[in-house]
Formats: C-alpha cells, structure tokens, sequence
C-alpha cells in the first residue's frame, strides 16, 4: 500500500516540478520577529511530543512496557514528519478545494528561501510547514495512548501513516486551510477538532477495535513511574504556550492573550479536577493534578486565540469536570479500555473547548485592522455556536470513518495487536529486544 | 550454624543491624522484600481504575551464627524491631551444614 502511494506520489511530484508552477501573489513579508517567535514556537510544539508526550504516557503504563511507550512517540515523529513533508503539508494547507488540498507543495516543491503562505503571511513558508508539522506529529502520537500496552509497533506506525492522510490532512485542510468548515465560519485557534477531537474519536475507536488489555477490570495495571508523567506532564504545560500562543502565527498581543488564557485553563482545570476527587475518594492524586491541567490545555486549544484571558479559567474549570466524570465513571459505565483517556480527555475536552470558543468567543480579541473580529454567543452571535457544533459533528463523524478504514486496512496487511504471550511478556522485549532492568 | 532470617519492617533495619554489631555479629546479608502476614495491603486508584495491592514491603535480614550465639542474636533482632503494632514481621531460624570464606577458605564457624 506504501509503495503504491509512494510510487503515485514521486510521479505527481515529477510532473509538478518539471511543469511551470503557477505563481503565488506574495502578498506579505518576512517579519523577523514574528519568524523568531515562530520557531520558538515550533520548538516547545516538538517538546510536547519529544519528550513531553512520551513521558506523560510511558509513565502511566507498566514496567514492561515503558520503552515501547516511548518509541511509539518516536516513531510517530519520524514517520508523520517526513509524510507531511512529502504530502501532508500540501495535502492540507495548500489549494482552494472544499474538501481536497493541493498538491503544488508535494515534497515542498517552489518552497524557496523567499516563500510565503497566504495563511502566514509574515513568517517563510517552510517555518509554517515546519510548525504545522509538529501539530500533525502530536495528534498522531497521541491516539497511541489508547491502544497502549497491545498495540504492534509496526500496526503503529502503518496507522499514523494511513491515519495523517486519511483524517489528519483533510481534517487540518477542512479547518486551517481554506476548506470548507472554514468557509463555514468555523473557529478552531489551534486544533480543538483537528487535533483533539481527532485523536480522542481515533484513540475511541481504536480501542473498541483492538479490543481491551489482557486482565482488564481484574488484574492490577498499576502505572510504572508516575514521576515521568508528571514530569512529561510539565513540558507539555509548557509548550503549550508554543501551541497556542503560536498559532497566532505571529508576535502580539493575541498570542499572549492566548497563553494566558492557555495557562488559566490548565490552572483551573488541575484544581477543579483535584477537588472533585478528593471530594469523591477522599485523597486528591497526583495523576488527578495532571489530568484536569491536561484537559484543561485540550479545551481551550480551539478558543485560546478568541476568548479573553479568564474565559481560559472558566473553560478549564468545565472541562476539569467534565473530563475527570468522562475519564472515570462514563469509561467504568461503558466498558472501553482507553488507557490513557485520550478520548476521555482530548476527545471530549476539544469537543467541549471547540462548542465553548462560539460560546465566548470574543470579537475585540481576534479583530484586526482588516477584520472586525469573531464574536460568540455572549456577544449575541448565536450562529457562532452552530458553527461550531457542524465542526464537531463533522470532524467526529469523518474521523471515526477514516479511523475505522485505516485500521482495518493495517489489520489486514500487519496485524494491529500482538499476541496474549507477547502481551504477558511485555512489549518492551517481545517488540523491541529491550528491558528497562530491576 | 544457624541461619536466622528477619523479616522486619524497612525503617527498623539501622537499629537491627546495629543490635546485631553489639553481639559481635560481623556481617549480614539484607532484601528488600515484600509480602503479608496480618498486615493489609493498601488500595490505590488511577483515574478511573482500583486495584487492592496485597503485598507491604519489608526488609529481609539475614544472619549466620554459631549455634550458642543464635537465642542471643533472635533475641537482640526482636527487640530492635519490634514496635508492637501488626506488620513487625517475623524471625526464622535454620541450620546451616557447612560455610566457607571465599578468600582465605577457612570453614564452618572461623568462615562468620
């Protein structure tokens, strides 16, 4: 399957370069500032998922399983990254098609030194590829925590790469790059559909498909180290900021009101998320603190750069509730084993986050001299709120169905869980050859 | 010889040892252990998963000693680590055929 797209795609990248690419107006220059703040940005994005992501979730599994954890952030890395360079990238943020991207930037064709998108119009091309990548990264990494402690690294990596360009791609495209859920009004600042929703439906789906751990409900899955989570935790807290302070694409006020209102929303949500545990079990734990901030950061992603500040705070407070009653009753209610709660928490928390953005949205915060900015429903702007409901629903009914396909298509080819033997010994050493030790 | 294996709370192991170096017992063996006896586990909650862990951790003292020593060296162990609380542990003594010192080879009781 590899092969033949690869094929396809070295034919369509020849014919592109060797044919007259059509000239893009430039409107637009290089800022310095904003392309320094811009790769600062890029930066921390990476961090989250090298090595925040994969030590947030490594520490949450058993021993035995720690290292292949941590390889699956890796390997997502590497393989989503080089696609998006080969296709992704085009696929998504180049075009006018209502549903399909372009493919006049297949293996960044016409990217040179001077280069600029239309959709970033003052940093250089290749710097809004290089940052959009690290969202394209994450998102794929993430769904791996669903299917944690079963899932083959080969099936892992055959997923993130059908996955980026079956849901990911039209996805970003639908949302960032001129598509239709844009042209819809929809507003997503930084990935609430694209990123959240997406790997939440996908971990969701993923799950009831691959089927849940051996010892389920009966055997003690107790957590390795939750000191790496915590710390992983930390740095994805942190570069946060790059992922949403950064998606305003530029230096500015609106990236600060962005990471302020981000940093309120993991604020509120570690707290309210803490205190309803201690409430209902009498202890607040450590792995509860993490959760809510997470969750907490996953909902104001879509309303960061449209809400003031303390709307973070009440965002994050919901979204701490919400989450923490999805992560634990509704889960235990159901019966799904998503490890990780990536549904419960990114799935749900982007859902919650993209409805609330309508909610409150925040005209004088996303206005501009040629834009009079994006106003929700407490600024009387109801249809906001539809709009971002037609996001969701679409972006989960197309995930759970490009999902679904790409599954069943590396089931056929690789196979996606490993054996019951393997599964009792460990991914580590039945994957990988490789043991954490005593 | 005798073998006396202790099995006592972690925190006592300094006062059991330095009991031990009061009598003359010049080395020891020691594990971190765990098991249970009339102490119960404890139970811990992830999200939305509990599990009941059955196993405390102890510490594991092992001590070879000549025969007239061994009721001194139980002795002196007990009253180190006792606390009177459940969880304390418990002392087990075994005989041991025959003891070597790798770098001399002297054997039985001039190898302690």
């Amino acid at each position: 399957m590899l092969k033949l797209l690869a094929r396809a795609g070295l034919s369509t990248a020849a014919i592109v370069v060797m044919s007259a690419a059509p000239a893009m107006a430039a409107e637009g220059k290089i800022d310095p500032a904003d392309t320094a703040f811009m790769i600062a940005a890029t930066t921390l994005v990476l961090l989250m998922t090298l090595p925040g992501l994969a030590l947030f979730y490594c520490g949450m599994v058993r021993r035995k399983n720690v290292l292949a954890t941590m390889a699956q952030s890796f390997a997502a890395t590497a393989v989503v990254s080089l696609l998006w360079f080969a296709f992704g990238y085009s696929l998504a943020f180049r075009g006018d098609g209502a549903v399909f991207g372009g493919l006049d930037r297949v293996f960044l064709a016409g990217i040179g030194i001077d280069s600029i998108s239309p959709l970033a119009k003052t940093i250089p091309e290749m710097l809004f590829m290089a940052y959009q990548m690290t969202f394209a990264v994450i998102t794929c990494a993430l769904v791996g925590g669903a299917v944690a402690d079963r899932m083959k690294f080969s099936a892992f990596a055959m997923f993130c790469a059908l996955w980026l360009l079956l849901v990911y791609v039209p996805s970003a495209h639908w949302v960032w790059g001129g598509g239709f859920l844009a042209r819809l009004g929809l507003i997503d600042f930084a990935g609430g559909t694209v990123v959240h929703v997406n790997a939440g439906v996908a971990g969701l789906v993923a799950a009831l498909i691959v089927g849940a751990r051996q010892g389920y409900g009966r055997e003690n899955l107790a957590p390795a180290d939750l000191s790496l989570a915590v710390i992983g935790a930390g740095m994805l807290w942190v570069g946060w900021f790059g992922f949403n302070g950064g998606s305003a694409l530029g230096v500015g006020s609106r990236a600060v009101f962005a990471i302020v209102a981000t940093h309120l929303s993991a604020c509120a949500g570690a707290t309210v998320w803490s205190a309803l545990e201690w409430a209902k079990r009498g202890k607040p734990s450590v792995l509860g603190l993490i959760s809510g901030a997470v969750a907490g950061l996953g909902a104001i992603t879509p309303a960061s750069g449209y809400v003031l500040p303390w709307h973070g705070a009440l965002i994050g407070a919901l979204a701490g509730a919400i989450c923490y009653f999805a992560s634990t009753a509704l889960k235990t209610r159901i019966g799904y084993d998503d490890s990780l709660d990536v549904f419960g928490v990114h799935g749900v928390g982007g859902a919650l986050g993209t409805l609330l953005a309508g909610v409150f949205a925040t005209a004088a915060v996303s206005a501009s001299a040629t834009n009079p900015g994006v106003a929700g429903l407490l600024e009387g702007n109801a249809a906001q709120l539809a709009a971002q409901a037609i996001g969701v629903v679409v972006t989960v009914a197309w995930c759970a169905v490009g999902t679904w396909i790409a599954l069943r298509i590396v089931d056929a080819v690789v196979g996606l869980r490993v054996s019951p033997e393997q599964e009792r010994e460990g991914l580590d050493v039945a994957l990988h050859g490789e043991a954490m030790g005593l | 010889m005798k073998l006396i294996t202790a099995i006592v709370k972690p925190y006592k192991l300094d006062d059991v040892r330095e009991a031990l170096d009061r009598l003359g017992v010049r080395g020891m063996t020691v594990t971190e252990v765990k098991g249970y006896g009339r102490q119960k586990g404890h139970t811990e909650i992830y999200r939305g998963a509990e599990y009941e862990v059955n196993f405390v951790p102890k510490t594991r003292v092992e001590v070879v000693v000549a025969d007239r020593l061994a009721d001194e060296a139980v002795a002196a162990i007990r009253a180190a680590a006792v606390t009177g609380k459940i969880g304390d542990g418990k002392i087990f003594v075994s005989s041991i055929e025959a003891a070597y010192r790798i770098r001399t080879g002297e054997t039985g009781e001039d190898a302690l």
